[in-house]
């Protein structure tokens, strides 16, 4: 339910507070940061970038895919672009269900789904160059133009 | 006329966010394989996925007059 990109530093309890409701026994939130070290390289700071539009729908095509697998469960997620400098964070996913076990499975879900199918781009800027994440490395590969076996639209 | 939009490395590697191609009635196959051509851009476009007006496609999706393309690099959010 109305997730965000936004450019502004994300506080974890807005979405809280968007999921919270009596029914609920349970409120799991993931915070996703900006870590400093990667496999031995030093990241100094991270541009992501998001295909705005689209990225907006598949991520509330992601909690629509959520309540249809845990009934009862509410969920919202927003995902920062723009400049991030370490430990800032740059996706919050909060979710709520009648009991725990939903909570921590769907928030799980919502992460993977979001590094299979949202167009947001991360470039890493290390002391001594830079590169756009998972494009350059060329360790994805989509000869069908899609990941095979994902269900990329509903 | 097509509205191509660019992200990330196709992005940077053109120095523009967008694109306007004449021809429709290209599969999304077709304009990858010639726009990749076109601008030297073989490497990265053989890992993009394809969206046709903010949804994903499949490479025989046949283009229209007005569709907005986006090719999406390998995504890396969260």
């Amino acid at each position: 339910m109305n997730c965000e990109i936004t450019n502004k530093p994300i506080n974890p309890q807005d979405l809280i507070d968007k999921v919270v409701r009596r029914e609920a026994g349970a409120i799991t939130t993931f915070i996703g940061t900006v870590r400093e070290w990667t496999k031995g390289k030093k990241t100094v700071y991270l541009v992501y970038e998001a295909y705005e539009a689209m990225a907006v729908k598949k991520l509330n095509q992601i909690v629509r895919e959520v309540t249809e697998k845990w009934p009862g469960a509410e969920m919202t997620i927003t995902h920062r672009v723009g400049r991030l400098d370490i430990t800032d964070i740059a996706v919050v996913i909060a979710v709520s269900t009648p009991h725990r076990k939903d909570a921590y499975e769907a928030n799980s879900y919502a992460i993977e789904r979001i590094k299979e199918i949202v167009p947001i781009w991360k470039k890493e800027h290390w002391e001594n160059g830079e590169e756009w994440v998972g494009n350059q490395l060329e360790t994805v590969r989509y000869p069908t133009g899609q990941p095979e076996g994902s269900n990329l639209d509903d | 006329m097509i509205n191509i939009l660019l992200f990330a490395g196709l992005k940077e590697r053109i120095g523009r966010d967008t694109v306007e191609w004449a021809e429709a009635g290209l599969t999304v196959s077709e304009l990858k394989k010639r726009f990749a051509e076109m601008y030297g851009l073989e490497d990265l476009i053989a890992t993009a996925m394809t969206a046709v007006n903010e949804e994903f496609e499949e490479e025989g999706y046949i283009l229209k007059p007005g569709d907005k393309v986006a090719f999406i690099p390998p995504v890396s959010g969260g």
